[in-house]
């Protein structure tokens, strides 16, 4: 594998609950292809299918007729996934869960997507353009374990 | 493309005193499409239940949906004084799950044997 210049993979997704999967289980393939230890692919399947959740209800609020673009690129000991939709980007950065505020219902059960995202990650950025749609650029690197 | 469909089997078992636990047999996919068949079953439960073993050993898939019914089941689950065990998961999902807070309120266990021996007396 060249490692100046990264494979590149592409994927367009109708925005429908469900064809995270689509991405996930790419998103893995590709993981496996690159050398990646089997909890690092499940942390990697987590956060790829929760970008998409988050782009699907959020920037494409459910609207099938848009597109989630997901973007894979490996070089020799990196994997960047950039997940793409028509929405603002999120409007702020997302607390830790509160799991006693969960339980006593003074927080939504929900809305762990992208705490997870950046749990599980080694990078994580939130790019937001109103012009052109926003992405979730998620970055996971060989020889790198993370909570693991 | 469709979610894979949540199926949900409930059934008794017993702790080592005796005492009676309600199974609630997960699989399939467990997401933002599973409310009925999570939070509609505990609802269906009888009031006189007071153990819950959840059994999460044959789930395919879950999401951050998903967990988010996991902790109104816990939820509901305490606030009807019952206790809930937890088995099943893979170590992904147990890291996942402890990394939200949730063993606070529920136990996290290998298989059923080590979960229905962990309800108290």
């Amino acid at each position: 594998m060249d490692k100046e210049m990264p494979e590149v993979f592409v994927l367009s997704l109708p925005s429908k609950l469900g064809h995270e999967k689509v991405a996930m289980n790419t998103a893995a393939s590709v993981a496996r292809l690159m050398g990646f230890s089997e909890p690092r692919i499940e942390d990697l399947k987590t956060a790829v299918a929760e970008a998409c959740i988050n782009s699907i209800e959020h920037g494409n609020r459910m609207d099938a007729s848009l597109k989630v673009g997901v973007i894979l690129s490996m070089t020799a000991t990196t994997l960047e996934v950039r997940v793409c939709d028509q929405g603002s980007g999120p409007r702020r950065e997302t607390p830790q869960p509160d799991i006693d505020s969960k339980m006593d219902g003074a927080e939504t059960p929900r809305g762990m997507g992208m705490f997870l995202i950046q749990a599980l990650m080694d990078e994580v950025e939130w790019i937001s353009s109103p012009q052109t749609g926003s992405c979730a650029r998620l970055v996971i690197h060989l020889n790198k374990p993370k909570g693991n | 493309m469709q979610d894979r469909t949540t199926r949900v089997r409930v059934s008794e078992t017993a702790a080592p005193s005796g005492k009676p636990i309600t199974a609630l047999r997960f699989s399939g996919d467990i997401t933002s499409a599973s409310k009925e068949a999570v939070l509609g079953t505990y609802r269906g439960l009888p009031p006189e239940v007071k153990r819950i073993v959840l059994d999460l050993s044959k789930v395919e898939y879950i999401n951050s949906s998903g967990i988010a019914l996991i902790i109104q089941v816990l939820m509901q689950a305490r606030n009807h004084g019952r206790s809930v065990q937890t088995f099943g998961l893979s170590d992904h999902f147990k890291k996942v799950f402890t990394m939200v807070g949730m063993t606070k309120y529920t136990e996290l266990h290998a298989d059923e044997l080590s979960a229905c021996a962990a309800f108290a007396e």
